[in-house]
């Protein structure tokens, strides 16, 4: 007990004294995640809606797997996307693999389905009452599309959060294409595996903190934001 | 294209084999306000949405125009019982009515913005709409339908569970509708505001049109028996003829 103590009292010094290593993998992993879900944001939830409010041949096929690969496994999406960027790669003349631009495209692949998803389930909740109205009104399919995302704005929130839980918390593909190379593309989960390996758990701990407390304060804000848009708006 | 007169022939609405509207033969001339009455399940609200292309009936035909030709692709707008209700400014609201003219958006808020005044909300204009009060949103409504200058409108029931004055600003708004040169179909259970609104009543009962007469012969002299007893309130539910 006294040595998790310890360990835990040189994880807050850490943090008491900003060091600059924590700062820096927190910064990165800010930056590559939010670039993730920023690109979620603008894939996944649109493509969602138009999943809810399109009529196409092959709609179910296509729910059942936005909704399938909500669970994709991390290191499977880690090796497409090294096997896609590595030299030999169709995207080897790029030369991403190993940088930051990299781990955001793993992450990207993984948060646009979850993104669509929940975004499918929002926007076809809110269709099923507008469609007749928005029917008779003459609206284009992409104006129903952008009228509902609008609609739906708050709600959507959750998707964009739950995208950002799964863009920060996301170790495997990361690790993979990014290669957690010190100062360049290492970032806090891959640190915090890095580190617990190496026995400095008190950096792992002070990440971990980090996280945690990243996580709760957007979902603290989410939950603010949703209230504020349910007293404002019903 | 001319919408009028629309001329409905033996419309039938049959889904899984139930005889919603069985047979429905109805002319309607291009002014006034025909008040739709009948019991519930008369097939009187989906006869309005036959009308506007929501349910597409089992056969039938509906022949618009001296053209007799199909449905026109605008002119003909419904406002529901429940309206939709964007979680947005009761300006907005009412502006999306336009979107698909492909107008500036500055444009169609300022013809909201008019349009709000003539149905009394202006000074909500900045107000979510899901927050105003029932007679208020359909007010909203009707002027979010009003401001595409629909040829027909029809109406489901727009003052159901309505205060006596939140009615009557509603039926002062569908006179001045009509007054502009629209046609108006409207479902209502209200006696009282047929007698008012109404310059004919076309009166159903068991999907079929009972009656169809001008609206003073009609509360005077109902031609059918399901009309006599439905006036008496001594129509039971769903009779069948």
């Amino acid at each position: 007990m006294s040595a998790f103590a310890a360990t835990f009292s040189d994880a807050l010094a850490l943090l008491a004294d900003f060091d600059h290593a924590v700062l820096e993998i927190v910064a990165l992993s800010l930056r590559v995640s939010g670039a993730a879900v920023m690109l979620g944001t603008l894939l996944g939830l649109p493509l969602g809606a138009c999943i809810a409010v399109g009529r196409f041949p092959g709609k179910s096929t296509l729910s059942v797997l936005v909704n399938g690969f909500m669970g994709l496994p991390s290191v499977v999406v880690g090796v497409v996307v090294y096997l896609l960027l590595s030299r030999s790669g169709p995207f080897g003349a790029l030369g991403m693999l190993y940088s930051p631009a990299a781990m955001v495209v793993a992450q990207t692949l993984l948060v646009v389905p979850l993104m669509a998803a929940i975004a499918r389930q929002v926007v076809e909740d809110v269709w099923q009452r507008y469609a007749e109205e928005l029917q008779l009104m003459r609206f284009s399919w992409w104006d129903s599309v952008t009228t509902l995302l609008h609609d739906c704005r708050h709600s959507l929130l959750v998707a964009v959060l739950a995208g950002l839980g799964r863009a920060m918390s996301e170790v495997g593909a990361v690790m993979i294409v990014g290669g957690n190379i010190d100062g360049a593309t290492r970032v806090m989960t891959t640190a915090i595996a890095l580190e617990t390996s190496k026995g400095d758990l008190a950096l792992a701990i002070a990440l971990g903190v980090v996280l945690i407390v990243i996580i709760l304060a957007l979902n603290a804000l989410a939950f603010v934001l949703r209230h504020w848009a349910m007293r404002r708006y019903g | 294209m001319a919408i009028f007169p629309l001329r409905i022939r033996d419309l039938r609405y049959q889904p899984n084999g139930r005889e919603v509207l069985a047979g429905i033969d109805l002319d309607l001339g291009d002014e006034g306000i025909t008040l739709i009455l009948g019991p519930n399940g008369a097939g009187k609200s989906v006869l309005l949405r036959a009308i506007c292309g929501l349910v597409q009936p089992s056969s039938g035909r509906m022949l618009w125009g001296v053209e007799q030709g199909a449905r026109p692709e605008r002119g003909v707008m419904m406002v529901f019982q429940k309206p939709m209700m964007l979680r947005a400014s009761v300006l907005h609201n009412v502006a999306l009515g336009l979107k698909p003219f492909g107008l500036p958006r500055r444009e169609r808020e300022a013809r909201a913005w008019a349009m709000l005044e003539r149905v009394g909300l202006a000074d909500r204009a900045g107000d979510s709409a899901p927050r105003l009060s029932g007679g208020e949103q359909q007010r909203l409504a009707l002027a979010r339908a009003w401001l595409t200058r629909p040829r027909l409108l029809l109406l489901d029931e727009p003052t159901a569970s309505l205060d006596p004055s939140a009615s009557a600003e509603v039926e002062r708004i569908v006179r001045e509708i009509r007054t502009d040169g629209t046609r108006i179909l409207m479902v209502t259970h209200n006696l009282g505001q047929a007698m008012r609104l109404g310059d004919d009543i076309v009166f159903m009962s068991a999907g079929r049109v009972c009656e169809h007469t001008p609206t003073q012969r009609f509360f005077a002299r109902p031609q059918s028996e399901a009309a006599r007893l439905f006036i008496q309130g001594e129509l039971p539910w769903r009779m069948r003829l």
